[in-house]
């Protein structure tokens, strides 16, 4: 088992704040300034108030597994050496949901509601991935 | 009520391949078409609407599929919500008939996802657009989306894998009644329990077989249908809907499927007890136990329960799947068609050892897409009395 070599994003002008602060090695969200809702992933305008008062604010990086799987088979590239590891949904204290990997223990060690933080992968000194490790 | 009180399936066809290495998905398409005319007594030249969607057969794949048959309907439809576009199309042709825009409507499926060897539940898309970049670092399959629900599950309900393996072992019974059926080896709870994890919490007789195949379905008004070679099955009720991560507020336990089965129910006027039978879309044993929740036929946390005890086999209250489902007859990359042809035998009386005592009313549910990405849910209620 080795780990895994996440394939590059696809990144465009909505969503290149969001991969620059992840190359700072900072999570960034994106909040409305007129109505104050937290959205992502990152688009062009407010899908709650249709404003284009968005905002870019450094999130904690903390937050909870909401729900993962150890992944046993995945035949593409970057993964299929790399099993079993572990994708999840993970609950930032923001209150927002995205999914990533789980990385930093034994797979069998995560559970549903277990504290972790983000942790950044590079790639290649161009890119890095939010990944989450327990706290 | 219904949108389309007038609107009948008058014809159904499943094709019997399971491993088609010498046929192309537009050669399934035609001869699926062939069977579902032939079944009911129309002929090419009536059809006037037109209905396909793939996942190998590209984008414009009604147009394809168009040329293939040298039709030139009035009505085209390539809706793709993934696995639940041909229940889907089935709505769209009902109301597309009961507008006028067209009068004899053909949907048809044809795949070798099998023979091909895509690589369906575990090759984790890479699509490098901005929108899947979100996603495509972090290695997730189609088995490990349905795989993420199931653990929510099992966490928020005790949900337990004995509970998921009981709707494994109910649909390979049925597909040992099904002669089409391609795996109908009897299994036990212990025999899917100790089969190797693909992605935690599922095993690998959690998961959809893989298969080649197709189907065709012929859509027309009753008035019509009235004279054809089968009795016509009514298209009484009929919703759509899609999931999404709701802008960073998933819940991963709601699915499509109680806003796309709410809709059906109401336009019906039929209410979830009144169903004789289901065909549910089975890519994953989980997708079974939340679908039947999100449909309204138990509450939330009630799946495991609702399963036991034979509730969901031929001879018990609400089979489900008596042909086998996609977890044991076929599962040719997308499933919907299948769904709809079985609920179409089932009410015709047609199904011979795997028959549905007193079928009258019948709810068909696809899923098309990812649970826990984003998906689809179409509904439909099917009637045999018209
Ligand atoms: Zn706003």
């Amino acid at each position: 088992m080795s780990e895994i070599e996440h394939p590059k994003p696809g990144i465009d002008w909505e969503t290149r704040a969001y991969w620059e602060g992840a190359k700072r090695h900072e999570l960034i969200l994106q909040r409305c300034s007129s109505c104050a809702a937290i959205q992502h992933r990152p688009r062009a305008l407010c899908v709650s108030c249709f404003a284009d008062t968005i905002e870019y604010f450094r999130a904690s990086g903390r937050g909870s597994v909401y729900s993962y799987t150890i992944t046993h088979q995945n035949q593409s590239p970057g993964f299929r050496n790399a099993t079993p590891y572990v994708l999840a949904w993970v609950e930032l204290e923001e209150g927002v949901r995205l999914l990533s990997n789980i990385v930093g223990c034994s797979p069998d060690k995560v559970r549903i509601g277990m504290p972790i933080e983000v942790d950044f992968a590079d790639i290649d000194g161009e890119v890095a991935i939010p990944r989450f490790r327990p706290r | 009520m219904s949108i389309s009180p007038k609107t009948v399936i008058a014809g159904a066809y499943e094709h019997p391949t399971r491993w088609a290495p010498d046929k192309t998905p537009w050669q399934i398409m035609a001869e699926s078409a062939r069977g579902a005319l032939n079944d009911c007594g129309l002929e090419l030249s009536d059809v006037d609407g037109l209905f396909t969607a793939g996942i190998e057969i590209g984008s414009m794949a009604v147009m394809q599929l168009a040329e293939y048959l040298n039709l030139k309907p009035r009505y085209l439809d390539g809706t793709n919500l993934g696995g639940s576009s041909f229940v889907a199309h089935v709505a769209h042709a009902s109301a597309a008939i009961h507008a006028g825009l067209c009068s004899v409507a053909l949907i048809t499926y044809g795949s070798t996802a099998a023979s091909n060897a895509m690589a369906i539940g575990t090759g984790g898309g890479s699509g490098q657009d901005a929108a899947s970049g979100m996603i495509s670092p972090y290695g997730l399959t189609t088995v490990g989306g349905y795989a993420l629900c199931a653990q929510r599950h099992m966490e928020m309900y005790g949900t337990r894998s004995e509970d998921l393996a009981e709707i494994a072992v109910t649909t390979r019974r049925h597909a040992g009644l099904n002669p089409a059926a391609k795996m109908r080896t009897p299994i036990t709870i212990d025999d899917v329990l100790s089969s190797r994890i693909i992605s935690t919490p599922l095993h690998l007789l959690d998961c959809c077989i893989t298969s080649d195949g197709g189907g065709a379905l012929i859509i027309t008004s009753a008035e019509r249908a009235h004279d054809l070679k089968q009795k016509p099955v009514s298209v009484l009720g009929s919703g759509e809907a899609i999931w999404h991560p709701q802008i960073g507020n998933a819940d991963l336990l709601e699915l499509a499927a109680a806003q796309s089965g709410e809709q059906a129910f109401r336009q019906s006027g039929i209410t979830p007890s009144e169903i004789d039978f289901c065909t549910i879309y089975d890519s994953f044993t989980i997708t079974v136990l939340m679908t039947l929740e999100n449909l309204g036929f138990c509450k939330a946390g009630e799946g495991a329960s609702f399963v036991r005890d034979g509730r969901i086999g031929l001879g018990g209250e609400l089979p489900i799947n008596p042909d086998g489902g996609g977890l044991s007859s076929n599962h040719p990359g997308m499933r919907g068609v299948f769904l709809v042809i079985e609920a179409v035998r089932q009410l015709r009386g047609d199904c011979k050892g795997r028959q549905v005592d007193d079928a009258r009313l019948g709810l068909v549910h696809g899923t098309g897409g990812l649970l826990s990405a984003f998906h689809s849910g179409a509904t439909l209620i099917l009637g045999n009395e018209t």
